[in-house]
């Protein structure tokens, strides 16, 4: 009988021995300083072939690794380079990365959203990339290709942390076809929200179309602070972050509010669209089919969605039928810095995991895959407003669109602030801007959102209103 | 609700401990002591993947540790800090609201309600019908949750939505402008065949006689249900009515049709916490929400043991 109790803990024992093991196996390899001979490597990227940013991923695997690879042996280096896709939402890779870095594992070169950088630092899951990699992240030529504004996407209280992928701009777009039938100029260009609302109205009268789609709710997540509140909230000569306080029920945002119970309770949009899980994919297909006639997006939406190469909503004729224009402040000159119109930026990086093996040939691969013909290989033929200024130069005069955005939009753009919290001021940004699409009135709306911020930023004292 | 009328003193069968079953007196020492070493393998198990998990989830809920920024860091112990503000928080009071609608209404009435109606309908029922409705009931409850989510979502969608075609009224946003009622009866479908089965076996042990008896007496059906098959299944009722309010509450699966959503309107708790904790990062206010629920689980689990009258035996 007392036998069983034994093989138990001999079971238990062998358990222990297994996961001892287990953990001891990655450290037996190759001396891991600069000069290792045999280097293991992992990029992680939210981004899969076949799904979310399938170029990206096919970019890693088919002209990344295999280069690096090769330029390694030529150093003499056995390098064996890895790719963890994913393709989920934004919050679930974020989740994994923060989880992943938080138990000392993950990739060694890992893409993110800029906006992230600030609250992984604080958390202690990033270091400069000085730290980790030492003086050579200094004298990389990169840097003098990308502007200082760029730069700031990947630093942090003045320190770099990752290398920025690019960065964007907002526009309005709209469907030049759906605009001649309600009779609206073909070169479109509001100088202020009412000629946005009127442009709308005169849509309203084509049946069977949904005049104007800004982003609302929470279902779109950040894409509605990103294409909906904060641009409207920079036109209005409102910042969500300023001086050390956060906006709370201030004039701006009342204002913001009140252009989106215009907007859905004036009929001109859908607010259902707004509401479902799927809704942003819902709209670009419904803009790609003629059903919507102006909306709000990134400079994405042009190069991915509609774009008839490799969109996700194809538009044959894009280039003739879809128009774009700046957003314009509420009034002429009522922007933020007194402009007339205004834009929100953000943008990726690819930062370095501290807690990487090979740290120094982790930075040689985030530089290979910064370089200038890495960039270029990475567009394949197709353009878009990367950091570098070389690589701009070369692939932005074939685009009217995107020279349009990298001429016009980004001189006037604004970014998001780089704080922790920030992730829910937005959060209740999108619930503020749902109650209003909902019904409520921009008052009420803003009142419930400032005390919600105060429940984030340490109370009222941190929040102007 | 359901109402039992059935003596206090009834016990379901199976319930109570078999008289004479504990060891003799002479051999209860080293039976004991070979009990114990028995245990301590199972007992190991149990602190290392229940009690410091359980503790951890405990000692989380006190501090204002999150996944990112410089609480993640330096976490600090707040006290009751995310107990108050769950208390004063309009969303988890909502959150709250909502599961109990979603457990009375999926749980409770649809499931066990709608349950024992198919089995009462079919208890004198042999051949094809009884085959055919049962074979349909426990497709619903074997196909995976995943699967199932995808049907409904494919059964109530605006646009494209098999249900719409149906009742020939195009542009009803089931999932929109009713999402309790969709999750509702999307889980209602799903876990009915569990209470069916059930019901079914109990309503076995209801002597026919005693039916005929009644209904020759003019009793209504619902006076036979009362008087007469009530008391006997009062056991099974319990029992199910524990089983699925348990499994309800702490039902995840709703999250793949609604995803909580529009807004917060389908926002049971489960989904409440995996948006708090995992989505939000904010990992010390959601294992005080777990806790929360936690202890909601055993209050509910307490109720139905109480009423089985299990308390009152082992006293």
């Amino acid at each position: 009988m007392s036998a069983k109790p034994r093989r138990a803990a001999g079971v238990l024992a062998a358990f222990t021995a297994v996961a001892l093991a287990a953990t001891a196996c990655g450290g037996s390899d190759e001396p891991a300083g600069k000069d290792a001979k045999n280097i293991t490597l992992t990029i992680s990227a939210n981004s899969i072939v076949g799904g979310k940013n399938s170029a990206g991923a096919e970019w890693i695997e088919k002209w990344v690794i295999p280069k690096f690879v090769e330029a390694q042996k030529a150093k003499g280096v056995t390098a064996k380079v890895t790719f963890v896709p994913s393709g989920v939402d934004d919050e679930q890779y974020k989740t994994k990365l923060a989880l992943d870095l938080r138990s000392k594992g993950g990739a060694d070169v890992i893409a993110v959203d800029g906006i992230w950088v600030g609250e992984f630092v604080q958390a202690g899951y990033l270091k400069p990339l000085s730290d980790i990699a030492g003086n050579q992240v200094d004298s990389w030529e990169g840097w003098s290709q990308i502007p200082e504004t760029v730069q700031g996407l990947g630093s942090f209280e003045d320190k770099r942390y990752g290398v920025p992928l690019g960065t964007d701009g907002r526009v309005l777009y709209y469907n030049k076809k759906l605009f001649a039938r309600a009779g609206l100029p073909a070169d479109w260009q509001p100088k202020s929200w009412q000629e946005i609302l009127d442009a709308g109205a005169k849509l309203k009268a084509l049946p069977g179309v949904t005049p104007i789609q800004i982003n609302a709710g929470t279902a779109m997540g950040e894409a509605t602070s990103m294409q909906g509140a904060l641009p409207l909230l920079v036109g209005a000569g409102g910042e969500i972050y300023k001086d050390g306080k956060w906006a709370g029920a201030t004039q701006p945002v009342k204002d913001m509010l009140d252009f989106y119970t215009k907007i859905y309770g004036g009929g001109l949009g859908d607010p259902k669209l707004q509401q479902e899980a799927k809704g942003r994919d819902k709209s670009f297909a419904e803009f790609a089919a003629g059903k919507i006639g102006i909306l709000g997006e990134g400079d994405y939406f042009w190069r991915s969605v509609v774009n008839p190469k490799d969109g996700i909503a194809k538009m044959a004729d894009r280039d003739t039928t879809v128009g774009y224009a700046m957003i314009p402040a509420k009034q002429p000159g009522a922007g933020i810095r007194g402009q007339d119109f205004v834009s929100m930026s953000g943008g990726g990086v690819r930062v370095l995991n501290p807690n990487s093996k090979f740290p120094a040939q982790a930075w040689e691969l985030l530089a290979f895959m910064s370089s200038a013909e890495a960039v270029k290989a990475e567009l394949a033929g197709a353009a878009r407003i990367t950091a570098r200024t070389d690589v701009n130069k070369e692939v932005l005069a074939a685009d009217p669109m995107l020279n349009f955005v990298a001429e016009k939009v980004l001189p006037l753009t604004a970014y998001r602030p780089p704080l922790a919290v920030y992730p829910q001021v937005s959060v209740a940004l999108q619930e503020a801007t749902a109650a209003a699409t909902a019904g409520k009135s921009a008052d009420e709306a803003a009142a419930a959102y400032q005390k919600k911020v105060e429940g984030f930023v340490g109370g009222p004292g941190n929040v102007t209103s | 609700m359901v109402q039992v009328t059935s003596p206090p003193d009834e016990v379901v069968e199976g319930v109570r401990p078999v008289p004479g079953a504990s060891p003799a007196p002479d051999a209860a020492g080293l039976g004991r002591a070979r009990a114990t070493g028995f245990l301590v393998p199972a007992m190991v198990l149990i602190l290392v993947f229940l009690v410091v998990p359980a503790a951890w989830t405990i000692y989380l809920g006190v501090t204002n540790y999150r996944l990112t920024g410089l609480a993640a860091a330096h976490p600090e112990v707040v006290g009751l800090d995310n107990y108050t503000r769950a208390l004063g928080d309009e969303r988890f009071r909502t959150s709250l609201l909502l599961t109990l609608q979603f457990v009375l209404g999926s749980a409770v009435i649809g499931q066990a309600g709608l349950g024992f109606a198919i089995a009462f309908a079919l208890r004198d029922r042999r051949g094809p019908l009884r085959r055919v409705v049962e074979g349909f009931v426990l497709l619903s409850w074997i196909l995976p949750s995943s699967v199932v989510a995808f049907l409904w979502i494919a059964l109530l969608d605006r646009d494209a939505g098999t249900l719409n075609a149906l009742l020939g009224i195009p542009g009803t946003a089931w999932l929109l402008d009713h999402p309790m009622l969709s999750i509702i009866v999307f889980n209602t479908w799903r876990g009915t065949a569990f209470s069916m089965m059930l019901y079914a076996a109990a309503l076995e042990n209801v002597p026919r006689s005693h039916l005929e008896t009644a209904r020759l007496a003019g009793a209504s059906t619902w006076q036979q249900l009362r008087d007469v098959v009530f008391p006997r299944i009062r056991g099974h009722v319990l029992t199910n009515l524990l089983l699925i309010s348990l499994w309800t509450f702490n039902d995840f699966a709703p999250f793949l049709i609604t995803a909580g959503g529009p807004e917060q309107r389908s926002e049971i708790l489960p989904v409440y916490v995996y948006k708090v904790a995992l989505s939000g990062g904010e990992l010390g206010f959601g294992a005080a929400i777990s806790f929360v629920m936690l202890l909601i689980n055993l209050v509910i689990a307490l109720i139905y043991l109480r009423m089985l009258g299990r308390r009152k035996e082992s006293a």
